[in-house]
């Protein structure tokens, strides 16, 4: 997943070669692949993910000729890592996101898969997720999907309500969520549903009704996301306007513990804010590796890549980024190498996040000292961190936030 | 037509019997200054190509809010018959708060011209600059202005002007600064209706000083207006008050650009430039002597400008505190208005108490202040002085609220001032109803011409300085113009309203008002406080209190949810850059026991402005 407005950064040079400080300890850390489908078939009111419809995109960057520049990307990717002096891993994880994956042939996403498996070769059990969404997807293409090596299916659910899911703009009918779970069962693949709670006019019952639901489909892992109101979607525009009255923190705050309670009377549990699996097994791994600040390589137009500390972004326009393979240049908009005390403070933000903790003995003495405040106001857990970590506590996951602000202090 | 003078007379060598000293006064902005340009141009002391508009009002602040602050004397050449005369032209500010400037250029004339807007009429200003030149005993002649606008009524006013002031309608000389239509025949008016001014040029030597500016390249520049004897260059003068001697380094006249001369004779109008760095020790209103034949007898001065408004100037960002210290004291130089100290607020650090002649002095020092020397600043609510007597008979002066006594208080007395009200007489009804709510004491009323009101009222000095003027200009379609001035003071039930998040004080807001209006204050305040102050993880519950007693309160619920709900790969540089930006923001936190009080909230509470509702948040 990409969000659409990109970072600014250092220039990023064309032939990809990494700073030197990207391969420095490469050997011991994990390497996960990302691939970004820039393709939906409506855009939803409140996304402002880098995807486009048919209508908004020109010739260039067909749909149909995406899997093919997708794979040239991972070429120039295996080409670049060695000439910046990393060693060859193996994929650890991989993950298709979008906009859309199954709105391309399920024989598209397996094309780009194996191209990667053949470059660096596949962790044994590794996980190999697409996000989908309902209605695009059958119960042949899941099986091609899986025959492909994919273990698991992400399905954006969103809501069980019709109104809700209409102010969403989302296109599926909420019957073919259970279809569609059942479906990917079957065939033997992992099952993940995206929630969005807090849309105007979702009233908590509608919320609890949507929790149920998704949870009678026995799912392996939930994502439960507020939904964000991004600058320039169609949705911020309606709330400024007033013909969409304005999203509540306390609602949305209210509608966390209730699922999180939920969740958890169904044998889920937390392992980050907003994510919940049935067994440690279950988590996301390759969501954990962005987490745990493991590194992978991004694919496609806008997709966001991490080695070492160092971040880049590819250009967002599909067809500039054709442009830019065709030519054999990087697809790079920009990059930023981050300092020692960058990175940490992007360990803290996103550790925090997690329910395996911070280790306290990592933490420098400054953010030590803001833990006694911290377990005084009942937003880390003081059992933990007498153990030895810093976990957030169920309050402290809603002001997650605070925390991380507290402990960069 | 009197042609331009075609020789100008020579300073110090000038006949007084040829000299002519005026000033232009007014209601704001009826054109004084337009007027004096012209009188600029005809004269030819400024050249066509160099000609802008309101030429004297030279300040940056000036020309961007088109008004005049500071008086500026200039002297003109006009001849009238073959003579050259010599007229020394003061162009005046005619906005209320700056009432001071027009006194005291009064005294260095012996006439003056009583500008009216011919669409306007009479109005406050008109009058009470009328009220000040008689007191100086000084001639009159009453012109009616801006006869070009279609909208005028030179008829009317022309009647209203002459009843005010006894004379003939016919007499009142009609003038366009605008369009110059006029204006030489009102220079030969001059001429020939003012007397000249009359001194004893072998006496020893007194001059009034009527102004006193620090210039950066030329130290301090006096302004005198000479009534005996005579100053010449390289001469030592004395000032009486202090017997402290100066040299003169230069002395001149004005037209407009600073001329060097021989001197300045009986009447005669200049600049005197010594070599001091401070306008204190060139006192305007003190009288300047020489050294070697001094006067026995001072001239009679002026009452020093009196600061009637009070606010505590804060930098926003605590280490500009010594700009700020050296910025006032450099403005001081320029403003002998300005009064200040220094002074610490709790919530807001170190800062100032700065004395002001009314809220448009405020602003305009204030905006000065942040302009010339690079400042953000935070002014707190404005509030006026109070003598508060304690129980043991010690009396405190309280230009600052969270200096009011804890003590047992016997009285406290409030200023007040005498105020001059202008309007149609359709709007009397609703003038008074206004007054009244503001403890406003009836004091006459007359009828200025048949539909033209003037209504006298002594009211409190804060009931009328902060938001009257706006009020009473919406309550008379435009009509009203008010004056006023200091009128002594009244025992008064006052009490000191203080605020308090989560049960600590915040000095900043705390004010004194009257007890009817403390309920009032306290419920704005809270809620205002309600809207700006953020949600903390605590409640914090916002109470306005007068002593125990609390009188409002309202309640900032806990926040409950602060979390980015996705934070994804390529979330991760975006989110870090909120991140540090919030760090930033906390910088600029206040903080009041636990809680964090952005600077903003601090800024918008203590403006008069409504704050921007933000319904979602609570
Ligand atoms: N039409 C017309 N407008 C005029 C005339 N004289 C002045 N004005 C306008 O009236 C406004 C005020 O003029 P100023 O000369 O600044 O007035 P002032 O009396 O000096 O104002 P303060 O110094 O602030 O009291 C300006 O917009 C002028 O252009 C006139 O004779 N005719
Ligand atoms: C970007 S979508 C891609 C997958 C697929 N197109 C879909 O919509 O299900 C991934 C998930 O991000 C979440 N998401 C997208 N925009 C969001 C927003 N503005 N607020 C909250 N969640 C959002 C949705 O739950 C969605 O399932
Ligand atoms: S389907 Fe998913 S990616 Fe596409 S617009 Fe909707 S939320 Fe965004
Ligand atoms: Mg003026």
């Amino acid at each position: 997943m990409t969000p659409s407005v990109l970072p600014l950064g250092d220039p990023a040079p064309a032939d990809g070669v990494l700073p030197a400080q990207a391969a420095i300890g490469a050997a011991d850390r994990k390497f996960s692949l990302y691939v970004h489908i820039p393709f939906c078939a409506v855009r939803c009111g409140y996304c402002d993910f880098n995807t486009y419809t048919a209508t908004e995109l020109g010739g260039g960057a067909s749909q149909d000729a995406y899997a093919e520049t997708a794979v040239r990307e991972v070429e120039f990717a295996a080409q670049a890592m060695s000439a910046s002096g990393l060693p060859k891993r193996k994929l650890s994880t991989v993950f298709f996101g979008g906009g859309t994956p199954t709105l391309l042939a399920a024989g598209d996403l397996t094309r780009i898969l194996a191209a990667a498996v053949a470059r660096w070769g596949l962790e044994d059990g590794a996980e190999v997720t697409t996000e989908a969404n309902p209605d695009s997807v059958t119960r042949e293409s899941l099986q091609q999907l899986f025959d492909g090596g994919f273990t698991r299916v992400s399905f954006g659910m969103q809501s069980a309500i019709p109104h809700v899911l209409k102010v969403l703009d989302r296109t599926h009918n909420p019957e073919r969520v259970p279809q569609a779970v059942a479906w990917a069962r079957e065939v033997g693949l992992r099952v993940s549903v995206d929630l969005i709670y807090g849309t105007p006019g979702e009233s908590f019952a509608d919320w609890e009704t949507s929790v149920r639901t998704a949870l009678s489909y026995e799912p392996d892992h939930i994502s439960a996301y507020s939904l964000i109101v991004e600058e320039g979607t169609k949705l911020a525009a309606q709330i400024r306007r007033g013909q969409v009255p304005n999203i509540d923190d306390d609602d949305h705050a209210a509608k966390y513990e209730l699922a999180d309670r939920l969740f958890q009377e169904a044998g889920l549990s937390w392992y980050e804010v907003s994510n919940w699996s049935r067994t440690p097994q279950d988590a996301c791994q390759h969501n954990l590796a962005y987490w745990r600040g493991d590194d992978w390589w991004g694919i496609g137009p806008g997709a966001h890549s991490h080695v070492g500390g160092v971040r880049w972004w590819n250009v967002k326009h599909p067809t500039a980024y054709a442009n830019r393979l065709d030519k054999g240049e990087s697809p790079a908009a920009g990059r930023e190498t981050l300092d020692a005390q960058t990175r940490e403070l992007e360990r803290i933000m996103l550790v925090s996040r997690l329910s395996e903790g911070l280790a306290v003995d990592t933490l420098s003495p400054t953010a030590r000292k803001a833990i006694a405040g911290l377990i005084a106001q009942e937003l880390v857990d003081p059992l933990k961190v007498f153990a030895g970590t810093l976990v957030l506590t169920l309050k402290g996951r809603l002001l997650g936030d605070a925390v991380t602000r507290a402990l960069l202090d | 037509m009197s042609p331009m003078a075609r020789t100008a007379p020579v300073p110090a060598a000038t006949d007084p019997a040829i000299i002519r000293n005026f000033c232009i006064i007014a209601h704001i902005d009826h054109g004084k200054s337009t007027l004096a340009d012209r009188m600029l141009q005809l004269t030819g002391v400024v050249q066509q190509r160099d000609m802008k508009a309101q030429y004297l009002d030279r300040m940056d602040i000036e020309r961007e809010r088109g008004i005049t602050i500071k008086s500026q004397a200039v002297r003109i050449p006009w001849e009238v018959d073959g003579t050259s005369y010599c007229l020394n032209m003061i162009d005046t500010p005619g906005h209320v708060d700056f009432t001071y400037e027009v006194s005291r250029s009064l005294a260095a004339c012996e006439g003056a011209i009583l500008l009216v807007d011919a669409a306007q009429g009479i109005e406050a200003q008109t009058l009470a600059n009328l009220y000040l030149a008689m007191e100086n005993n000084l001639t009159i002649i009453p012109v009616l202005n801006k006869i070009d606008l279609p909208a005028a009524q030179p008829e009317k006013y022309a009647a209203e002007l002459a009843n005010l002031i006894g004379g003939k309608p016919e007499d009142v000389l009609m003038v366009s600064g605008k369009t110059g239509v006029g204006v030489e025949e009102l220079l030969d008016q001059i001429v020939r209706d003012l007397p000249a001014p009359q001194g004893d040029p072998n006496a020893p030597a007194r001059a009034m000083i009527f102004d006193s500016v620090y210039d950066t390249y030329r130290g301090v520049v006096t302004y005198v207006r000479v009534i005996d004897g005579s100053l010449s260059p390289r001469e030592k003068i004395q000032m009486m008050s202090t017997r402290a001697t100066h040299e003169l380094l230069e002395i001149g006249v004005s037209s407009p650009e600073p001329k060097p001369s021989k001197g300045l004779g009986v009447g005669e109008v200049g600049y005197l430039i010594t070599g001091v760095k401070d306008v204190r020790l060139s006192k305007v209103g003190d009288t300047v002597t020489t050294f070697h034949k001094p006067a026995t007898e001072a001239l009679a001065g002026y009452h020093d400008a009196k600061p009637m408004v009070f606010s505590g100037l804060y930098p926003l960002d605590g280490t500009d505190y010594p700009v700020l210290r050296d910025a006032l004291e450099k403005l001081m130089l320029n403003d002998a208005a300005l009064v200040y100290e220094p002074e610490t607020s709790a919530a807001l650090g170190f800062g100032f108490r700065v004395g002001f002649l009314g809220l448009l002095h405020l602003e305009i020092t204030r905006e000065r202040l942040e302009r010339e020397h690079n400042l953000d600043l935070i002014s707190t609510a404005p509030n006026v002085e109070y003598e508060v007597t304690l129980e043991d008979k010690k009396v405190v002066h309280v230009t600052n609220p969270s200096e009011y006594p804890t003590g047992k208080i016997a009285e406290v007395r409030e200023p007040m001032v005498a105020a001059t009200i202008l309007a149609p007489t359709e709007f009397v009804g609703a003038i008074m109803e206004l007054c009244q709510t503001r403890r406003g004491i009836l004091g006459g009323m007359d009828y200025l011409s048949e539909d033209r009101v003037e209504i006298r009222y002594r009211l409190p000095l804060a009931e009328i300085v902060f938001d009257f003027f706006d009020i009473l200009k919406s309550k008379t379609r435009g009509y009203g113009s008010l004056d006023w001035k200091a009128d002594g003071d009244q025992v008064a039930d006052l009490v000191k309203v203080d605020i308090m998040l989560q049960g600590e004080q915040v000095d900043a807001f705390s004010a004194i008002t009257h007890r009817d209006k403390s309920y009032a204050y306290g419920v704005m305040m809270t809620g205002k406080l309600r809207e700006l102050i953020p949600r903390q993880q605590f409640e914090v519950p916002i109470q306005a209190a007068i002593g125990a007693r609390i009188i409002a309160r309202e309640n900032i619920r806990a926040i409950r949810k602060d979390v980015l709900a996705k934070c994804y790969g390529g979330d991760i540089s975006r989110k870090r850059k909120l991140l540090e930006k919030q760090k930033e923001g906390k910088k600029r936190m206040k903080m009041v026991g636990r809680v964090e009080v952005p600077q903003e909230a601090f800024i918008a509470a203590l403006s008069s402005e409504e704050p921007v509702k933000d319904k979602s948040k609570k």
